[in-house]
């Protein structure tokens, strides 16, 4: 193990160690999304993880299941977001068996947030949380690197969606329906593709209504353009 | 509590802190690879092991065991990938007995996670974990900050981006088990040709649901040929300036000497280049 001989004093005099998070981790330099349509929540990601200038897996899978309609898009450090949501995975399980009724989308935010905000100096994770519940239909929740939680009709993370606020705040609209929220988030994440360096691959959504989990691909190939699997 | 023991880490950062310098751990810069193909998995590695710009070992093992039909690629440092595997292939046969069922690749793949992710990093183990289990074939990367890939076909360590190439230039969806083999073997000799790090060997393990086949030297690229010249210096090379002969009774003035019998008086033949 090499000393990092990175350490420096901030702006407020406080040490930190810009590299400690980062040397040769996995990162999911990401453009991820999830937004509010008119009978649920869709979430949307490329798929490309990096260590460095290389990318390690051009066909990630950054939409996580976490319980049965209730889902995460994971951006930051692969294996610190991997460990958060598979520890909120088991407790929404356990909240499951235990209760007997399955948990909602803001009791789920609020476990992400608990091990965000605890762990807030040890994690580099940047996570929009989104799903589907009997009481409160979709709902989009994001917690930035902080652990601070926040309530959102849609919500965009990761190093890609700084090219897309312009885009999404333009054209976002209340109540979508499907195939026009689809086209939404496959337009913002097109641009962000385009523009972030870290951000590439295919796109892949999660469409979460009362029917369940829908899952879209689309491949560069055809510009995006045509559905797979 | 299984795990390693970190009380020296105090000591080691002090002394560091004063100048000392750290020891050098023996690293793989490897190239390993794992390959799915219909009906079963194959995993390859390269067996050059070095330490700085040292080869330290020509032939060493990067593949290893975990359960009969569980198997490790292990780049990064090589007793951490030794030591890892073997605790988890440990912990993997005490689920496997308690539960009364076969070892499951995913709960290897996620034991070994978890355990590296405990470890901040720190366990530099960068692993290549494939298998087949009653829920069929499985193949998976684990890099050592705890972070997991599902791939059809995945490469790790130094000779990566060699292997890389070759798995983007040729694989193909539903390979027989020859084809695999081929495609796995090439990828790690691209590796080994183009990767400083890398060199050797290539060993190679096949994985399918009756059996597991561990081809050791599967290819040898690399074999020392026979020298087309004599190195030995002639006698007389070097000028005698003078001569003196100790005795026996010399010596036994100052030490023992016993007489030895049988093979043991015959002793140990040093190697000489021919």
């Amino acid at each position: 193990m090499e000393f990092g001989t990175t350490g420096m004093l901030n702006e407020d005099g406080i040490h930190v160690d810009m590299e400690r998070l980062k040397k040769g981790e996995v990162n999911l330099g990401t453009s991820i999304m999830a937004i509010n349509f008119k009978d649920g929540v869709i979430l949307g990601a490329d798929s490309r993880t990096t260590t460095g200038a290389y990318i390690a897996n051009r066909v990630t899978d950054k939409l996580t299941q976490v319980h049965d309609t209730i889902w995460c898009c994971r951006s930051g450090s692969a294996a610190d977001t991997q460990a958060v949501a598979d520890i909120v995975q088991y407790q929404l399980g356990m909240y499951g068996i235990m209760n007997g009724r399955q948990p909602t989308t803001q009791t789920a935010a609020a476990m992400f947030q608990e091990l965000c905000y605890e762990n807030k100096d040890r994690l580099s994770a940047g996570l929009i949380i989104a799903g589907w519940d009997e009481r409160h239909g979709g709902q989009v929740y994001s917690i930035p690197l902080g652990g601070s939680l926040h309530k959102q009709p849609y919500a965009i993370g990761g190093s890609g969606s700084t090219y897309i606020y312009g885009y999404c705040d333009a054209n976002w609209k209340e109540g979508m329906d499907e195939e026009e929220a689809v086209n939404f988030v496959k337009g913002a994440l097109q641009e962000a593709i385009k523009w972030d360096g870290s951000s590439g691959g295919v796109i892949r959504m999660v469409v979460l209504t009362k029917k369940g989990a829908n899952r879209h691909l689309y491949l560069p190939d055809t510009n995006y353009a045509v559905r797979h699997e | 509590m299984p795990g390693f023991d970190f009380s020296n880490h105090t000591r080691n950062a002090a002394l560091h802190a004063r100048g000392v310098p750290l020891p050098k751990a023996t690293s793989t810069g490897t190239t390993i690879v794992g390959c799915i193909f219909e009906g079963g998995v194959v995993i390859a590695a390269d067996t050059r092991a070095t330490s700085g710009p040292i080869v330290a070992d020509k032939n060493c093992e990067k593949l290893h065991y975990i359960a009969p039909q569980i198997w490790c690629a292990g780049a990064g440092t090589a007793a951490d990938t030794e030591f890892t595997t073997s605790l988890i292939s440990s912990q993997l046969e005490l689920h496997s007995l308690s539960t009364g069922r076969k070892p499951r690749v995913v709960t290897c793949m996620t034991m070994l996670k978890q355990h590296l992710f405990r470890y901040q990093g720190h366990i530099g183990a960068y692993l290549v974990v494939a298998g087949v289990d009653p829920t069929g074939v499985g193949l998976f990367t684990v890099h050592a900050h705890g972070s997991t890939d599902k791939l059809p076909y995945v490469t790790m360590g130094s000779g990566s981006l060699a292997a890389m190439s070759v798995f983007e230039t040729q694989w193909k969806a539903k390979m027989t088990e020859e084809e695999a083999v081929t495609l796995a073997s090439n990828a790690i000799q691209a590796g080994i040709f183009n990767d400083l790090g890398s060199g050797s060997n290539v060993d190679v393990a096949i994985i399918t649901k009756d059996k597991t086949t561990l081809k050791r030297g599967f290819v040898k690229p690399n074999q020392r040929s026979k020298k087309q010249k004599s190195y030995v210096f002639k006698r007389g090379t070097t000028a005698v300036l003078n001569e003196k002969i100790i005795t026996r009774e010399d010596i036994s003035k100052y030490v023992t000497v016993h007489e030895l019998e049988g093979e043991a008086a015959a002793g140990e033949k040093m190697d000489i280049d021919a």
